[in-house]
């Protein structure tokens, strides 16, 4: 295909029938595609011979399988040698482990609210967005189990977590928010899972009925299980997507509320506070949707699907980022606020602590990312600028990263007892962290490739020509959306 | 294909090209009184199911049994648990702790019913089936893609190869054929 020429079309931001909020239909999905055509962008990526795969992805997927590999090597260095090849220390006893679990659980929070949260709100232009991102969350929760699963030393004993009698008929206590943790963490990536492979259904059975090739044809026809688009089967397939996005929407809430739970439920000055559950979650989305758009831009230049992922999606999820990014900074303000209104000293000392004493530059890393790059866009320049949406999402990874890092190592590094204060070096940890992301981008790739990046069964769905009573492009009263197809229809041509 | 045996015959199968030509096509249909047939759509077209007179999935009772289900076998566990086979006080907390019970018993709870809502799905659906004679079909393909297809079953009582074919093609189709056996 001709990348170039769809590329051109990006730089039509003067088809700005795409800033409108009106959610028309027809600017979901620029230019005058058929079905047909969506069919075919989509399918393109994975159905390009193995031989015939791109360079820059063979490098890509090179780097993260690499990357990937050192993790396996490393975790197998963690479990001979014990987590004291971390700098964990007395009194910083949760270090990276944690902080590389709840940044990558939170990471996850974007796709399920794409998937559920805007579901439910009928909100049509998710469509384009939400396989990738539902993707992201469940490669995200895996990071994030692997981090906790390997953090507990003797992780042949993990099996303690589950809710089975020890030797001794002592049952795991359910009164433990580190209990609540193993429960919503497992249901989160098992009611993942399940919406995604849902959703990918249809999708695989069109990959299958389009395959030219033995191993895709069995690959797709297994995986599709036979779907056959029959309408009897869509009522009650609508069904289990609703009901299950109707689940999935108050996990979004309640994951990294029982994340937060492992902090605010102890007795620890600066983790001790009841904004610690809003105030994760929102910095959840906030993560999330930043990650959504680093892994996106990229893509949706490499795989030609700017028609589909469009500027417009790219605001909007901005405007979900500005959104967050302000509940997190109020939330800055409110701990201080708080630790000055309680009159508790050590609360007091903590956070004064924590702005200037050792790990000052931590947290400075974390408002300058957090509270004032979210602020950028407020100019619609920015929010509709790729280029800065893509470096500004890449701050927002940083600056959350940093977040987790500074409530966990600062409020444990200056304990009861000054005695035992210490300061946390990391050692080996970076390699763990690199390693998760191996792990992320390696299944990432993997996903890109061989499955369905794009809803198509979705996209089409909300496509004008989808609606039975459609009479044509500018020709219906009810959807007058006729300015917009213009300067893409010759570019679509030449991306065929 | 015309040779082919009536007992070998599964049904017809019609082709139309766009959501507005399946749905007249499938209220036609449905008012001719036919009630082994389907529609064959490659997304779910608004409105389709009332076109084509099906009743609501009742997939939701499934969902809403086993999760209630769920829910009280979890707080029920977790009581026993604590309180029954190893009674152990825990960070001063009674026994029977309901405000600290809620998390797990949530999740298993949300667990429970989606577990039922995706495995419910595919079983009301007669799913996975990894052939269906349509898939004799060359034009079917396109089933998932960007054709419309309605067909009618053999099995139906107001089959009748001529007449059914004639309805079809009556109401646009872009091609009929018959569909075989397999």
């Amino acid at each position: 295909m001709s990348a170039a020429a769809i590329a051109d079309t990006s730089k039509h931001r003067g088809d700005v029938a795409l800033d409108e909020l009106t959610s028309q239909r027809e600017v979901l999905i620029r230019g005058t595609h058929t079905f047909h055509d969506i069919t075919e962008i989509v399918c393109r990526v994975n159905e390009t011979e193995i031989k015939k795969t791109p360079r820059p992805f063979i490098f890509m997927f090179l780097l993260a399988g690499s990357v990937f590999a050192m993790f396996g090597g490393y975790v197998g260095f963690l479990i001979w040698e014990g987590p004291g090849i971390w700098g964990n220390n007395n009194p910083v006893g949760w270090a990276w482990d944690i902080v590389n679990f709840v940044f990558w659980v939170g990471i996850g929070h974007a796709g399920t609210l794409i998937s559920a949260i805007l579901y439910l709100f009928r909100q049509k232009w998710r469509t384009s967005i939400n396989r990738y991102a539902e993707a992201m969350t469940i490669f995200a929760v895996l990071a994030a189990s692997a981090c906790v699963a390997l953090h507990t030393g003797r992780i042949w004993m993990d099996y303690y977590l589950f809710p089975l009698p020890n030797q001794m008929g002592l049952w795991p206590n359910f009164r433990s928010p580190l209990e609540w943790d193993v429960f919503a963490v497992n249901t989160y990536l098992t009611v993942s899972a399940l919406f995604w492979y849902t959703g990918l259904v249809p999708d695989f059975a069109t990959l299958r009925d389009r395959a030219t090739v033995r191993w895709r044809q069995l690959f797709y026809g297994a995986l599709s299980m036979g779907w056959r688009g029959s309408m009897r089967h869509w009522v009650t397939y609508e069904k289990a997507y609703q009901i299950l996005a109707a689940f999935s929407a108050p996990l979004v809430l309640s994951v990294h509320t029982i994340v937060s739970f492992d902090f605010a439920v102890s007795q620890l000055p600066g983790w001790h506070t009841t904004i610690f559950p809003p105030y994760f979650v929102a910095g959840a989305i906030f993560s999330g949707f930043a990650m959504v758009l680093t892994l996106m831009i990229p893509a949706r230049e490499w795989l030609g699907l700017k028609d589909i992922v469009t500027v417009k999606h790219i605001e909007n999820m901005n405007k979900i980022i500005l959104l967050t990014g302000s509940l997190v900074g109020y939330a800055y303000g409110m701990e201080y606020f708080v630790a000055a209104y309680s009159g508790n000293e050590y609360e007091g000392f903590t956070f004064i602590n924590r702005s200037f004493g050792p790990y000052a530059w931590a947290y400075w890393i974390m408002v300058s990312c957090n509270v004032i790059t979210p602020q950028l866009f407020w100019f619609k320049k920015i929010r509709t600028s790729v280029a800065w949406t893509f470096v500004l999402s890449i701050f927002v990874n940083i600056g959350m990263w940093f977040e987790r890092f500074v409530i966990t190592v600062t409020s444990l590094h200056r304990d009861a007892l000054p005695s035992s204060w210490d300061y946390f070096v990391p050692v080996t940890e970076v390699l763990f962290l690199l390693g998760t992301f191996g792990l992320f981008l390696t299944l990432f790739l993997l996903f890109v490739r061989f499955f369905p990046a794009i809803a198509m069964s979705e996209v089409k769905s909300v496509m004008p020509q989808a609606n039975p009573h459609w009479e044509g492009y500018g020709k219906h009263a009810g959807h007058s959306a006729p300015a917009h197809g213009h300067a893409t229809a010759a570019a679509v041509e030449g991306g065929h | 294909m015309a040779s082919v045996e009536k007992a070998k015959l599964w049904g017809v199968l019609a082709q139309y090209e766009n959501p507005a030509e399946i749905f007249h096509a499938c209220e036609q249909v449905r008012d001719e009184g036919y009630s082994k047939w389907d529609a064959c759509v490659p997304f779910p077209v608004h409105g389709l199911d009332k076109a084509m007179g099906l009743p609501p999935s009742r997939l939701p009772w499934f969902v809403l049994s086993v999760g209630l289900f769920g829910s009280a076998f979890m707080l029920f566990f977790e009581n026993w648990t604590m309180s029954v086979a190893y009674p152990i006080v825990v960070g001063g907390k009674p026994l029977f702790s309901l405000p600290a019970f809620v998390p797990v018993w949530y999740e298993i709870t949300v667990l429970s019913s989606c577990l039922t809502a995706f495995f419910g799905n595919w079983v009301l659906s007669g799913l996975p089936r990894p052939h269906h004679p349509a898939f004799n079909s060359k034009a079917f393909e396109r089933a998932t893609d960007d054709k419309f297809f309605i067909m009618v079953e053999a099995a139906d009582p107001k089959f009748d190869l001529e007449k059914t074919k004639t309805l079809l093609s009556a109401l646009g189709a872009s091609s009929v054929e018959e569909l075989e056996n397999s």
